[in-house]
């Protein structure tokens, strides 16, 4: 029998028993749908990570003050020290002592309402230098930063993150107007560019001044003099770890500490958040497809469970088809067909339900799904895998049946 | 193939049955030569061992003992694909229970044989279609075993096993099931598949139908008892 006749026999005999035929391709399609969707979360998920953190700036150090222990052993908590200066700043820029730190930007920030003439709107106001720019990798909307010489006379001068500029202004142009921090009027200079990052973290909702203005003519307190974060930027992904030890010895030397256990700051590098949070999601993501993993299988058990049916349902048949001269390789191979039109039918819904799933999933749980049309691929052909290594039992089981014991069952 | 030889020769035969200790001698040292071009009535009562010979000339079963050479070749040495390919070409089946696949049309249930022996898609439809034809019918190709009588099932069965031209047609009790009507129609197919020169053996229960046969063999607990020529043969 030719391969032609045995695939449209095969096709035949899944048509002439929907019900059964289609309970099989909803086992694989299910098992095939949730791997797909398991390891589409998985992936959108770490990709979501990688995409906040690479949007915090590229081969970037975060120095934030650290506790402070008293000369009597009395340890205080994270910030319980305004231990980070401008100074700390200022040395760790110098090329000579910090040779691969290209660009530092000290920030100190406070909680502000800033107010134009119609509205307001409070937010987070972010003192820093116009290195800041540069170090956290942003761009501008429209307008321009702050320079070097407005930072140093403390000029009045703001540029706006993009969601807080529409809250102000609502569509109006915001170049050129005049927002007030503390009864201080200052004038809208730029916009920047929205963060790209989906995140929860409001980098799009904030208000950048120059350090200078911050600490001497808008925030009081310990806000005047103290530095809340210190962004570094290493000269490339390669120095990120000689810069971390620049960074880790200038900062311990200026604050008379002598070992790192003692340090009264924390430095962090990108690089350990990223790869603490994709390890977790990586863990989660094996978890997930493990569970897919095991549901496909079962998928696959029922796919021979049915198979195994069919064939005892067919003994007449196939012993009828024997009778007329099928040799038991064509018996075999009319069942590997049937089960493979299986599979690949449940393959193929599983990775359609799938792409309809990785469309509204995202509406339900807060996180994208990202379908790789290799996964899918595979997905089919591991479902037609499945339909062949399940049929395989039940249609060499088939094949050597003998004829009369085949045809005399009832 | 020999010609010369006669297509079915039997020599000792016998086939034991076991299922556990039980074990049932359906045949016993069945020894019978059926020539070439013969009409052949196998009879006797329920559970003398007719079926059981039956499936042993089909090469459907094996024998316990004793040979078979068909058409002059040693069946038992064959292997199971050889089998295949003479059942597919040397022999026609009709059976009792017709044995149509309700899923098929009367078309594609006479193609089936066809199919097996690599018959080329169209030369397959005119061969059914004139194998039908020569049942009387033409009108039915394409209804499906369900909606056609039973006289009309066998005829489809008929065709399905002349399609192949086989020298030997085997057929267990064919009109069994039909009525006085559809037995005569089913007769009158063998009888001139006969004198085209086919060799037939049919079971019978039936006198009338054993009759229309050349040479009766009786048989009794798995034994050939007696042989005799039919009135239409002696007279
Ligand atoms: N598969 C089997 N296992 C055990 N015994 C069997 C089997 N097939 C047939 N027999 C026994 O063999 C004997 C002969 O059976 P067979 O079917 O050949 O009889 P038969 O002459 O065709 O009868 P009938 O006229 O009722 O069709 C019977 O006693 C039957 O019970
Ligand atoms: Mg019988």
């Amino acid at each position: 029998m030719s391969w032609i006749d045995t695939v449209r026999t095969g096709f035949e005999a899944v048509r002439s028993h929907r019900l059964r035929s289609g309970l099989t391709v909803l086992g694989i399609l299910i098992g095939i749908a949730a791997v797909i969707l398991t390891v589409g979360l998985g992936e959108g998920a770490q990709g979501q990570v990688r995409a906040q953190i690479n949007a915090l700036g590229s081969n970037l150090l975060i120095v934030s003050p650290g506790s402070s222990t008293s000369g009597g052993g009395l340890r205080g908590g994270f910030g319980s020290a305004s231990t980070l200066t401008r100074a700390d700043a200022d040395a760790l820029a110098s090329k000579t002592a910090a040779p691969d730190i290209a660009a530092v930007a000290p920030t100190t920030s406070s909680s502000a309402t800033l107010i134009t003439s119609s509205s307001n709107w409070t937010t987070n106001a972010v003192g820093t230098t116009p290195s800041w720019l540069r170090v956290r990798a942003r761009k501008l909307d429209s307008g321009r930063f702050f320079t070097d010489t407005e930072n140093r006379n403390a000029a009045a001068v703001v540029v706006l993150g993009s969601s807080t500029a529409d809250q102000l202004f609502s569509g109006r142009d915001p170049i050129g107007q005049t927002v007030s921090i503390n009864n201080v009027p200052l004038q809208v200079v730029g916009v920047l560019a929205p963060s790209g990052s989906s995140g929860s973290t409001n980098d799009d909702d904030t208000a950048l001044v120059p350090f200078n203005t911050a600490a001497q003519r808008l925030f009081g307190g310990s806000a005047r003099t103290a530095v809340s974060t210190i962004y570094v930027e290493a000269t490339s992904s390669g120095s990120l770890s000689a810069a971390y030890q620049e960074t880790q010895q200038e900062l311990l030397a200026l604050h008379g500490t002598s070992s790192s256990a003692n340090a009264d700051f924390t430095i962090t590098s990108q690089q350990s958040i990223l790869s603490a949070a994709t390890s977790v999601d990586r863990t989660l993501t094996i978890l997930l497809g493990g569970i897919a993993a095991i549901s496909l299988l079962v998928g696959g058990i029922g796919v021979m469970n049915i198979m195994l049916v069919s064939v005892t349902e067919r003994v007449r048949e196939i012993g009828l088809r024997k009778a007329l001269g099928a040799r038991p390789r064509v018996i075999r191979r009319q069942f590997l067909v049937e089960a493979s039109v299986l599979g690949l039918a449940g393959g193929v819904l599983g990775v359609l339900v799938g792409l309809v799933g990785a469309k509204i999933l995202p509406h339900f749980v807060s996180s994208p799904v990202t379908l790789s049309p290799a996964a899918s691929c595979a997905a089919i052909v591991i479902a037609i895998g499945i339909g062949i290594a399940f049929g395989v039992y039940p249609a060499s089981r088939a094949a050597r049946l003998a004829p009369i014991d085949a045809l005399r069952t009832e | 193939m020999n010609i010369d030889a006669p297509v079915i020769e039997l020599v000792d035969v016998g086939k034991t049955y076991r299922s556990g200790s039980l074990s049932v001698d359906a045949l016993r040292d069945v020894s019978l030569v059926i020539g070439s071009g013969e009409f052949v009535a196998v009879s006797g009562p329920s559970g003398s061992g007719k079926s059981t010979l039956m499936h042993i000339m089909g090469c459907l079963d094996v024998p316990t003992h004793g040979t078979y050479h068909l058409a002059g070749e040693d069946v038992s040495a064959m292997h199971e694909d050889e089998l295949a390919d003479v059942r597919n070409r040397r022999i026609g089946f009709v059976f009792q229970q017709f044995n149509l696949l309700p899923s098929l049309t009367a078309l594609r249930n006479v193609e089936l044989p066809l199919a097996y022996s690599a018959v080329p898609r169209a030369e397959r439809r005119t061969r059914a279609l004139e194998a039908l034809a020569h049942v009387g019918l033409a009108e039915r190709v394409e209804h499906r075993p369900g909606e056609l009588s039973g006289g009309q099932q066998q005829r489809v069965a008929i065709a399905r096993a002349l399609v192949t031209e086989p020298a030997l047609i085997l057929a267990d009790e064919p009109t069994g099931n039909l009525d006085s009507g559809s037995t005569l129609e089913v007769l009158a197919l063998l009888t001139e598949l006969h004198h085209a020169g086919r060799t037939i053996v049919l079971i019978t229960h039936e006198h009338d139908v054993a009759a229309a046969t050349g040479r009766v063999v009786h048989m009794m607990d798995g034994r050939v008892l007696d042989e005799s020529l039919t009135e239409s043969v002696a007279r």
